[in-house]
């Protein structure tokens, strides 16, 4: 099932990482949310869990394969239950620059569901 | 329900050109696309599948098979082809970027292995692109 990706040494990847978050602008920044905030949400919580880490030796992980499926579910939770200066919407990881894997959770994602562009 | 978008690219050629109207107008509406020589771009194929995760496997969809399905049904068709000579979709059609994404989307649809074709998206060139997400 898994071919190549089986191999018990394991193989790397570069992702990246896109977070989605929504808000009313704050009235007196004009920002959602402060971006240097979610920047050191990333530096702090995110990165030092997972950067240069092997997923199959993480508690995330001991009882889950490390699809990117399941990499995007786990980011998603950890930022929904994490990080409270605005709404985590989605999280959309790279895997490579040919695969990526969006999860909303569970939410549907549907042309009707982007905001419209504001008139005038 | 994950989404899982599989990158691919192709170059074909085409012009635009209607048939029912007048050289003028053809001229007039398709500019320089309505060169008869054809011109040609590399396309930018995204294909994203949505579904639940299998707890077996950790997949919505093997992409190697998502891989193989797209090379099969459109690649190996379209790449390095004329679309307006070649490719039977465009024999009473314009290969427009809107219609060559239709005629992907008709080529992937109902093959997904289980999982729901979501999206196509096609870039013409890196400032255009069309997203088709078939019938609600």
């Amino acid at each position: 099932m898994y071919g190549k990706c089986n191999n018990p040494y394991g193989h790397g990847h570069n992702y990246k990482v896109e977070v989605t978050v929504s808000g009313e602008p704050d009235l007196e920044t004009g920002m959602v949310c402060n971006l240097a905030d979610l920047d050191g949400f990333v530096d702090r919580v995110v990165m030092p869990r997972f950067e240069f880490s092997n997923l199959n030796e993480l508690d995330t992980f001991r009882n889950l394969v490390p699809t990117t499926e399941n990499l995007s579910r786990e980011l998603f939770y950890l930022f929904r239950e994490q990080f409270k200066l605005a709404t985590v919407e989605k999280v959309r990881i790279e895997e490579t620059m040919m695969n990526s894997f969006e999860y909303a959770g569970g939410r549907e994602l549907h042309p009707a569901a982007v905001p419209k562009r504001v008139e005038g | 329900m994950v989404y899982l978008t599989r990158k691919s690219e192709f170059s074909a050629s085409h012009f635009y050109h209607n048939p029912k109207l007048s050289p003028e107008e053809n001229q007039r509406i398709f500019g320089k696309c309505n060169n008869p020589h054809g011109h040609g771009h590399n396309y930018t194929l995204e294909v994203t599948v949505a579904g639940e995760v299998d707890e077996r496997s950790g997949f919505v969809m093997d992409l190697k098979k998502l891989k193989d399905l797209m090379n099969r049904e459109v690649i190996e068709g379209l790449d390095h082809r004329h679309l307006n000579k070649e490719v039977p979709e465009f024999r009473d059609k314009i290969p427009t970027t809107e219609n060559l994404a239709i005629a992907i989307w008709n080529r992937l649809a109902g093959k997904m292995n289980g999982a729901k074709l979501h999206r196509v998206r096609l870039y013409e060139t890196d400032d255009l692109f069309v997203d088709v997400y078939g019938e609600p």
